[in-house]
């Protein structure tokens, strides 16, 4: 019995040892998620390319919601060419809210995005919400009679989601608006179902199965143009709230490698996103395309930061 | 007969004889992962993943891999807690109160029979119960928001006086102290972190496998170095092991009982496996006329947590397969993995994907088959363990915890922590305060809090709120009565009521 249990972890911590020398993604989560999800199929679409000599390692660096990473990268790895972390929305808002212990956001190198989660805001089905301006309307008249359900707690993504709709559809008064976070999209639907809360929002991929069964009702997307596949969903756009929020995900790489290293990963990335795998991944998983590369793409996240600062400063999250 | 058309065609793509080979590969490699401490279903599952992704197993057979893996861990958890009084994960924590005092007793092949059938009772009767009601019961999830969370929440709170001890205010004490701990991390409703002193390491709170191995694991090894394995079960002589038939029909009403509390918790996203055990103990030995011996060996205070943590993981499966939610912490972990399979679970997921959902049923109905087959005779290897030498076993345990907790997050800073709980588990011990408390109050105190601060959200601070729906209300009931039965009718009533969601005390 206990030679077994001993061969039993032994296999079992082969799969979490590092080798040295090969392309390596962190993930700063548990298998399974978003940024794991990120690593996997990067990871994947990079060997099948041929832009890596071996496979990419995937290693799964959990806690403080990426911190750990953060500060692993930034303290232990900062001139290692040959790692790169999943990011996405999570991980900015994070920084702009101060939460990695005092880290930000230029110790890292941003190299790019290659798709989005666009943003999404449901009620029950039998609401009297027509379309999004009714809710906004609602929430003028009477700010505490609408309640909205959201997956990440207060001053994650979709917290911020609705503050920011809300702030451009001309309601400012951020610290009015209700909100109840709870663990992930699904359980804030059924709050949503249960009559608990008026809307909810999220990520769209999230949903699907609920928006296809008629449970819930969606009124506006928050991207640039409709998803396709949902093209009967309005955006936000159209009904005069010009936001857009998209989950977007992608990666960065640490500071101290050099220039010729960095445009590398750039290359890399563009082509993982071009590439026939991905576009069909996308399509399975309900992401949109989201393509920001770059230099660009460092601005976007600067851009981000400040903004996210902004709201997070206006309901008291930051001082 | 939809259902066992669909259930046939479940076997039909789930029972190749390469899937049979990996559920029993799974169930092998799961009861081993359960039984070792600090490595529970939720992290032996997460483990796994990566493995049954660079195997490239297709989606079915990566899914009965899995689920094998789950039920197995589900299984093996109770060993440790019978032999060694630790337990392998955390929905085992209630029957560590009767296995080990029968192990003690020379008792241990009986209660790991016991254990095993009943686990296999709760798991066979959920997986049924999650084939038939499954579409019904994803409505009940819509029925329970803020207040009745709380409520559920505050009902197992109020049945914990008494627990392993007889001075409730020490169980009382020792919730507390879990409830302080679980407030320890990033706060939801203000999204501030509290009590985290600036370390990162503590911003999503303190993990409760790190407080249950240290409670227990470490705690022990302390204890046995102190007294020399007195009081311990190593060493102690084993009967002949025999199927024990007449305990076995003994406790059938147990199994029975534990497996209906354990099911409709598990049903309940948010409540889980833990609650469910702990429910079915409870209930167990409230209703019983010989409460004094539960704690020391009752087979009863086995069959019933055990039936219902098994239950309660099957029951688990219906808010994740039908409404996305995971019920626990390794239905998230299953989820995850079905959204890796591209297999989104929602309403639809059954009627869009029938092969997907009867598949797993009937990968979850072999590795049920395959476990007790595989459990009750390996009981005799099991209780070798105890033949084993203190001075190989006991580094051993030590070993398995350390490297189970480090694999949890890679960070040695959890270890610190584990050992830091040991110490707070041994001071514990000797001043005779149970440590289970602790560890429900780090499990639902979250959980608890969270929704009673959503409550008082949605409701502009109106404490009514709390009492405003009839399944509050019948939770409250419920909840109150367990709380002062004991107190004031034991000695009037042979049988107090019954401290469950019982629909007639929904008058009000």
């Amino acid at each position: 019995m206990k030679y077994l249990s001993r061969a039993a972890i032994a296999a079992l911590m082969t799969s979490a040892a590092i080798p040295a020398a090969a392309e390596e993604c962190i993930a700063p989560a548990n298998p399974g998620g978003g940024w794991d999800f990120t690593c996997r199929q990067v990871g994947r679409i990079l060997t099948e390319l041929g832009e890596v000599p071996n496979m990419v390692q995937v290693t799964n660096l959990s806690g403080a919601g990426g911190g750990v990473a953060y500060t692993h990268v930034v303290g232990d790895r900062n001139d290692d060419p040959e790692v790169f972390v999943a990011a996405s929305s999570a991980t900015t808002t994070r920084l702009a809210q101060n939460a990695f212990a005092g880290a930000t956001a230029d110790q890292v190198r941003w190299v790019g995005s290659i798709g989005g989660d666009p943003g999404v805001i449901v009620v029950a089905n039998d609401a009297p919400y027509q379309n999004l301006n009714d809710l906004v309307e609602a929430v003028k008249a009477d700010p505490s009679k609408v309640a909205f359900a959201g997956g990440s707690a207060v001053g994650g993504f979709d917290h911020l989601k609705v503050l920011m709709m809300l702030d451009k559809a001309g309601f400012t008064e951020a610290r009015q608006v209700k909100y109840i976070g709870l663990d992930g999209g699904a359980d804030a639907i059924t709050q949503t179902v249960g009559g608990f809360a008026q809307a909810m929002t999220g990520d769209l991929s999230e949903i699907t199965g609920f928006i296809r069964s008629g449970d819930v009702r969606p009124i506006a997307v928050l991207s640039e143009e409709r998803v396709a596949g949902f093209d009967d969903v309005p955006t936000a756009k159209e009904q005069g709230v010009d936001i857009v929020a998209m989950n977007w995900r992608g990666v960065y790489v640490p500071k101290d490698i050099s220039d010729e290293r960095y445009n590398e990963w750039v290359e890399m990335l563009k082509k993982v996103g071009a590439s026939e795998q991905w576009q069909s991944i996308m399509a399975e998983n309900g992401l949109a395309p989201y393509d920001i590369f770059g230099a660009e793409f460092e601005t976007f996240v600067a851009d981000n930061i400040a903004q996210i600062q902004a709201v997070s400063k206006e309901i008291g999250l930051l001082k | 007969m939809d259902i066992l058309a669909n259930l046939a065609m479940g076997f039909e793509i789930a029972a190749s004889p390469y899937t049979l080979l990996l559920a029993v590969i799974g169930c092998f490699v799961g009861t081993i992962i359960g039984a070792l401490p600090g490595l529970g279903p939720s992290n032996g599952v997460a483990l796994l993943i990566p493995i049954s992704f660079s195997m490239g197993l297709d989606a079915i057979s990566a899914l009965v891999l899995l689920t094998s893996v789950y039920y197995g861990a589900m299984y093996g958890g109770r060993i440790s807690s019978i032999l060694l009084n630790i337990p392998g994960d955390e929905p085992a924590m209630m029957t560590t109160l009767d296995g080990y005092p029968m192990a003690r007793q020379g008792k241990a092949g009986e209660a790991l029979v016991i254990s095993g059938v009943a686990s296999f009772v709760g798991a066979f009767l959920a997986t049924i119960g999650l084939m038939i009601f499954a579409p019904y019961l994803a409505q009940v999830a819509f029925q329970f928001g803020p207040a009745e969370y709380f409520a559920l929440y505050m009902l197992a709170f109020c049945t914990l006086g008494g627990i392993g001890s007889n001075n409730q205010a020490k169980a009382a004490l020792a919730a507390a102290i879990g409830l302080a701990i679980a407030m320890i991390g990033m706060d939801q409703t203000t999204g501030m972190p509290r009590f985290t002193f600036g370390e990162m390491h503590l911003m999503d709170g303190v993990d409760f496998l790190v407080a249950i191995v240290g409670l227990f694991a470490v705690a022990e090894v302390f204890f046995f170095i102190e007294t020399h394995g007195k009081d311990s079960a190593i060493g102690v002589k084993l009967g002949k092991i025999l199927v024990p038939w007449r305990m076995l029909k003994d406790t059938t009403g147990a199994m029975l009982r534990g497996t209906g509390i354990g099911f409709v918790a598990g049903v309940l996203p948010g409540a889980g496996a833990s609650l469910g055990s702990f429910l079915a103990y409870m209930a167990e030995k409230s209703s019983a006329r010989d409460k004094s011996t539960f704690g020391k060996g009752n087979p009863r205070g086995v069959a019933a947590p055990e039936a219902g943590n098994n239950a309660a993981a099957g029951g688990a499966l219906v808010p994740m397969l039908t409404l996305g939610v995971p019920g626990s912490g390794t239905t998230a972990v299953l989820l995850a993995l079905l959204l890796t399979l591209n297999i989104t679970p929602g309403p639809l997921l059954f009627t869009e994907r029938p092969e997907v959902v009867w598949s797993l049923i009937a990968a979850l109905l072999i590795a049920n088959v395959v476990l007790l087959l595989m459990n009750v005779p390996m009981v005799k290897v099991f209780v070798h363990i105890l033949s084993v030498p203190a001075w190989i076993l006991l580094p051993g345990v030590t070993m398995v915890a350390f490297v189970g907790i480090y694999s949890l997050t890679g960070s040695s800073y959890d270890m610190l922590m584990m050992v830091g709980f040991g110490a707070l588990g041994y001071i514990m011990r000797k001043l005779d305060i149970p440590t289970v408390p602790v560890i429900l109050g780090i499990l639902l105190g979250n959980a608890m809090e969270d929704n009673l601060r959503r409550a008082m959200v949605l409701s502009n601070g109106d404490w009514t709120f709390l009492f405003s729906t009839p399944i509050a209300i019948g939770l409250w009931i419920a909840a109150l009565a367990g709380f002062l039965a004991p107190i004031f009718l034991r000695k009037v009533l042979k049988t107090p009521p019954l401290p469950e969601t019982d629909p007639s005390l929904n008058e009000d």
